[in-house]
């Protein structure tokens, strides 16, 4: 370095100079962030909406009356303990991925094959678990635009006026399967989506290609829909 | 699925940060919360130990300190460049006022409903 380099001809090395990724993530996860950013905009809108409906409302259907059967085993008196279950089986398949992720970047092929298996029987499970749910509530009057009659009604209340049961009561039951429906439509899509990831994990393609990015990049999806799960749960039957 | 660089798997040095052992220790966290918030739904409340007016603010921190737990050790976003979780968390904001502005809205709707 003997001769003098003038301020603009000098090599600028910042992170944010070009050149390199300032992020230091690949593409595609940096997508995946700013999907699920907007959906958390999307869940956030309805889950909001909810609360504000409700929060305005002088009657509300009790969680733990609504919600106090477990499904081929009690018609009644287990409150919260099949939501439960679910609330388990979500978590542990969140854990399995996280898992899968982990020996991806092990590029231990078998294990990401094993756990991301599990991921997807985790991702069913939750599913049928929610058609239970779902079914369930059904036959007992509740769906979009359809609620039991008043006398049913008065056992799911804890006060307030019951004339106004019946107005609160269709508005929950609305909330319910458009925000329970929407959070398993992303369930839903998630698991197929980890099935193509499985079934490329079993064919080699990310073994190939050196990096186990893909399983890292669907676990954030499958991550996110776990964590929504956590909100609907707190909101919808603890709240 | 475009092409990845086959070098992409050295752009990421903080890896280490989830090994299997702390996997299952977030695990633990998560369903330790989940049971304290039944324990709380299913004993504390019905007994009256915790009024209810109590027991969902309870509920609201528990569920935040879950979702801190996903999104910073699952999702990896606490091991990445300051500037990603900058770029994630911040807009989050915006929810915040969602939030607030509904909740005003919300007491409005208290009065015309009468």
């Amino acid at each position: 370095m003997s001769a003098q380099v003038s301020p603009i001809d000098e090599v600028k090395s910042t992170p944010w100079s070009g050149g390199k990724s300032p992020f230091q993530a690949e593409y595609g996860k940096i997508m995946m962030w700013f999907f699920l950013l907007s959906d958390a905009f999307t869940f956030s809108s309805l889950l909001i909406s909810y609360g504000a409906l409700r929060f305005s409302s002088s009657s509300w259907p009790a969680p733990d009356k609504v919600f106090q059967s477990v499904p081929g085993l009690l018609d009644s008196g287990a409150p919260l303990v099949f939501v439960g279950l679910m609330t388990f089986i979500l978590i542990l398949s969140s854990v399995t991925m996280v898992l899968a992720v982990e020996a991806g970047h092990r590029m231990a092929k078998k294990e990401v094959l094993m756990w991301m298996v599990l991921t997807v029987i985790g991702g069913f499970t939750f599913l049928g678990c929610q058609a239970l749910e779902w079914s369930h509530l059904h036959h007992e009057g509740f769906w979009w635009g359809t609620i039991p009659s008043a006398e049913e009604l008065k056992h799911l209340f804890t006060g307030g006026n019951e004339a106004t049961y019946s107005v609160y009561a269709q508005q929950f039951a609305n909330l319910f399967f458009t925000i329970t429906g929407f959070h398993g439509f992303h369930v839903f899509s998630g698991v197929i989506i980890n099935i193509i990831i499985t079934i490329n994990v079993a064919l080699g393609t990310y073994q190939k290609r050196g990096s186990y990015l893909m399983v890292e990049k669907v676990g954030l999806y499958w991550h996110f829909v776990d964590l929504v799960w956590v909100f609907v749960f707190t909101f919808f039957y603890l709240v | 699925m475009s092409s990845e660089p086959t070098d992409a798997h050295a752009e990421h040095g903080e890896h280490e940060g989830m090994t299997k052992k702390k996997i299952i220790q977030i695990f633990m966290v998560l369903l330790g919360i989940t049971v304290v918030e039944f324990i709380i739904a299913l004993l504390l409340v019905p007994k009256n130990i915790i009024p209810l007016h109590y027991a969902n603010p309870i509920y609201i921190v528990l569920t935040l300190a879950k979702a801190f737990y996903i999104v910073a050790y699952f999702m990896h976003l606490k091991f990445e460049k300051i500037g990603l979780t900058l770029a994630i968390v911040v807009p989050i904001l915006f929810i915040i006022g969602l939030i607030l502005v509904l909740t005003n809205e919300s007491h409005y709707w208290v009065d015309l409903r009468g």
